[in-house]
């Protein structure tokens, strides 16, 4: 082993700074899943009656669903039974009616993560849906989105207020039989976001979601969907954390894209919970199904995604690019450290003529995790003049990590074209000397590296959570070095 | 200012400098010449701290401090600079940044308040002009797809940005054609102070004619086998290494050509 390498491991052990608990009286349900669980769900929420049959049928088929058994993700199952299915901060009407009526200890919890609520401190620019737990807590800026005629509320709200766009489109995207976790989530999905942008509106400012996990010993099972009408635009921006707690929590979402003729989807994710301890003890486990469908023509959908917190990642934001012309992106960065798993990638899947699809991904393994890139690229056989281009980069910090890169391509299509690039680095030895030669510190010098190898990704990002990323990767690696 | 005494260093169990000794004042101008092997570069290393290769014995202080026992980036607080004879590339981040984090991080050691962007800016505007660099330069990923050229001006630059106490130059020579070397030497003319100590690698006597040293000092098999005035490189350049008794083919054959080239 290198000397700096030899640092690199010594000192790995970080702070999360997100970790605290906040005390509030809440409603939970006693651990365990069964019908009678998903119905209370349901009228608790007062979902009109389609709804919760949609759940039931898919916890009937998930009941016969195997959970899925990846060969790089090593953890202990779920007890289903032993989690809480619903958690929710108690209040005195069903809904808060303003922000007034949001008990403050909630309201400084998302002040202390950052992204006040109220009013007068609300991040400019930007409307936020607040996800504490199961339930959404707060919406901002409802009524000039509500001015330009975009839709952005709790999908319980979406349930109840909008019932045949939720009927018309849930669902389509990933049906509850997609997969194990897809099935769970459509059973028991708890809250999200609901965004609909109607034809040819530009959204006028940055949507986004902060979900955050309280309670112990519950799952939160986020259900979003966004649709953007023909000719739309609308960015939208998601950020996650936890308690620190000993055991793993699961976290199980869905989310669901669908872009008609023209409209644009910009869906960018900073992802932080609770990794665990640097014993591995402890943290989430991120399981998590996301896909667009760019249905119509020329629609396009960019998948921006941070991850640096959780336990277990798996995840794999995808497009299928059905609309003649559609253009579907992923750009990631994927931070692992300590005992950290992620499984990520994304799936291109290309249906319509002159379809093309980019793929950027960038993973840092540093201590012990390990860190998989697992991609698909497929043509169908009417993808003509269809392409992808791939890059694939992956860099080491210490060498008791692992990058993997498994890029799947399926072409039924002779006249698609892929271009695919992967490389593997290290933060080399003669780098670190090079900065601390400058008077530059260790820790320093493994942020701004690892910065670097992220710009192309981060230049994907809103302005302001670009910083945003960058301050978080630097948090992340605190301790990855000594 | 500088204090080498016997220093000996080794690399994967190999010993590669056998026993250095040195002294720089403050305001002096140091040439160390040497074939190749003949473990310069190990000496410049050890110098700033490269704890790839090990000091095995022996002791080197700076204004009285021990500076074995500090750590790199304390070392270069303290104002030991090092261009590199191969500077290694730092993908996507731009030398702007690398520099502002390199400046603000030796200010912060001087308790000195950080330096905005726009005064970072014009300051290296300024400089990178003084080394003919294109500011456009300054946007590029550190060292990435630059010219060896480019390279040894860019070290210039930041010893010039960091106006370092102890400026030790590696090669910064090689690889120059006549422009990039007059530019380069020019940068390090402006370096020169009463109170900084300048130790310049080199292996060939051409850099010695546009930087003229106090002293010069010949390495041989990790010895200093000679020291003497700038009359030594010139006697060294007429009469090679083989004068004193150093194996060195490549210089023989250089310097042949460089005498023909005049
Ligand atoms: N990192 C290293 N690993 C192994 N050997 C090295 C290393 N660095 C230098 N050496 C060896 O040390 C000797 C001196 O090298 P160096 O100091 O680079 O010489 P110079 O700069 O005078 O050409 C050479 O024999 C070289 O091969
Ligand atoms: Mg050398």
């Amino acid at each position: 082993m290198t000397t700096a390498n030899k640092e690199v491991n010594e000192l790995i052990k970080r702070e999360y700074e997100h970790g605290f608990v906040t005390d509030i009286e809440v409603d939970t349900f006693e651990p365990g899943l069964n019908e009678d669980v998903i119905t209370r769900l349901s009228e608790i929420k007062k979902e009109p009656q389609f709804m919760l049959e949609w759940r039931l049928k898919a916890y009937r088929r998930w009941l016969e669903m195997e959970e899925p058994d990846w060969a790089h993700l090593g953890y202990e199952r779920v007890d289903y039974n032993s989690i809480s299915y619903y958690s929710a901060p108690k209040r005195k009407e069903d809904m808060p009616q303003s922000l007034d009526d949001v008990d403050p200890e909630l309201l400084k919890t998302y002040e202390k993560l950052g992204i006040p609520l109220h009013e007068h401190a609300k991040l400019a620019g930007v409307a936020v849906d607040a996800v504490f737990d199961s339930v959404s807590v707060a919406t901002t800026f409802k009524e000039p989105l509500a001015k330009a005629g975009v839709i952005f509320c709790s999908i319980s709200e979406a349930v109840r207020d909008y019932p045949e766009l939720v009927q018309k489109y849930l669902g389509t995207v990933v049906p509850h039989t997609d997969n194990f976790f897809a099935g769970l989530n459509a059973a028991v999905f708890s809250d999200g976001t609901f965004v609909y942008v109607p034809k040819g509106v530009r959204c006028p400012m940055e949507l986004s979601t902060y979900f955050r996990i309280n309670a112990a010993n519950t799952g939160q099972f986020e259900r979003t969907l966004i649709i953007a009408d023909e000719g739309s635009y609308v960015s939208y921006l998601e950020g996650c954390t936890a308690p620190m707690r000993d055991e793993n929590q699961l976290h199980a979402a869905v989310v669901e894209l669908i872009a008609l003729d023209d409209a644009e989807i910009k869906y960018s994710t900073v992802q932080n919970w609770y990794p665990g301890d640097e014993n591995g003890k402890g943290g989430i486990y991120n399981f998590v199904t996301k896909r667009a469908a760019c249905i119509g023509k020329n629609s396009k959908v960019s998948w921006t995604q941070v991850e640096t917190g959780s336990a277990i990642t798996w995840k794999y934001p995808s497009c299928i690019l059905r609309g003649e012309g559609s253009v579907g992106e992923f750009y990631s960065v994927a931070l692992t450290h300590n005992y950290q798993q992620a499984d990520t990638g994304t799936k291109m899947i290309h249906l319509g003529k002159n379809t093309t699809s980019t793929i950027i991904s960038k993973g840092i393994s540093a201590g012990k995790s390990s860190n998989v890139y697992r991609g698909l690229v497929k043509f169908g056989p009417r993808a003509d003049g269809a392409r992808n281009f791939t890059e694939c980069d992956s860099l080491l910090i210490g060498d008791q990590c692992g990058a993997h890169t498994f890029p799947y391509i399926e072409s039924l299509n002779k006249s698609a074209i892929v271009e695919h690039e992967a490389t593997t680095s290290k933060v080399s030895d003669e780098q670190m000397f090079l900065c601390r030669q400058r008077g530059i510190d260790m820790e320093r010098a493994v942020s701004m590296i690892v910065n670097g190898f992220c710009k192309d990704v981060f230049k994907e990002l809103p302005m302001e959570f670009a910083v945003e990323a960058g301050k978080l990767l630097e948090v992340s690696l605190e301790g990855s070095v000594g | 200012m500088l204090s080498i005494k016997n220093l000996h260093a080794s690399v994967e169990g190999k010993e590669i400098l056998k026993g250095i000794n040195l002294e720089i004042k403050a305001g002096e101008v140091h040439a160390i010449m040497g074939p190749n092997g003949s473990g310069k570069s190990t000496l410049a290393q050890v110098l700033a701290g490269n704890d790839a290769f090990e000091v095995t014995s022996g002791s080197v202080t700076m204004h009285g401090e021990d500076l074995l026992e500090k750590a790199t980036e304390e070392r270069a607080r303290d104002g030991v600079f090092l261009a590199f004879q191969y500077p290694v590339e730092i993908p996507g981040v731009s030398n702007l940044q690398f520099m502002r984090t390199s400046v603000n991080a030796m200010r912060h050691h001087r308790g000195e308040s950080e330096m905005n962007a726009a005064e970072f800016m014009k300051l290296a505007r300024e400089i990178s002009k003084q080394v003919d660099l294109d500011p456009a330069f300054l946007k590029r990923g550190v060292n990435e797809g630059f010219s060896g050229g480019e390279k040894k001006r860019n070290e210039i630059m930041q010893a010039l940005m960091l106006q370092p106490k102890l400026a030790i130059l590696d090669e910064t020579d090689s690889g120059l054609d006549i422009d990039a070397l007059k530019v380069v030497s020019d940068g390090v003319n402006a370096l020169r102070a009463e109170d900084r100590a300048i130790l310049m690698v080199t292996h060939y006597q051409r850099l010695l004619d546009h930087i003229v040293p106090d002293f010069v000092h010949v390495l041989a098999e990790g010895k200093i086998v000679k020291s003497g005035g700038r009359e030594l490189a010139l006697e060294l350049e007429e009469r090679g290494y083989a004068w004193l008794g150093i194996k060195d083919d490549e210089t023989a054959a250089s310097s042949a050509l460089s005498n023909s080239a005049n």
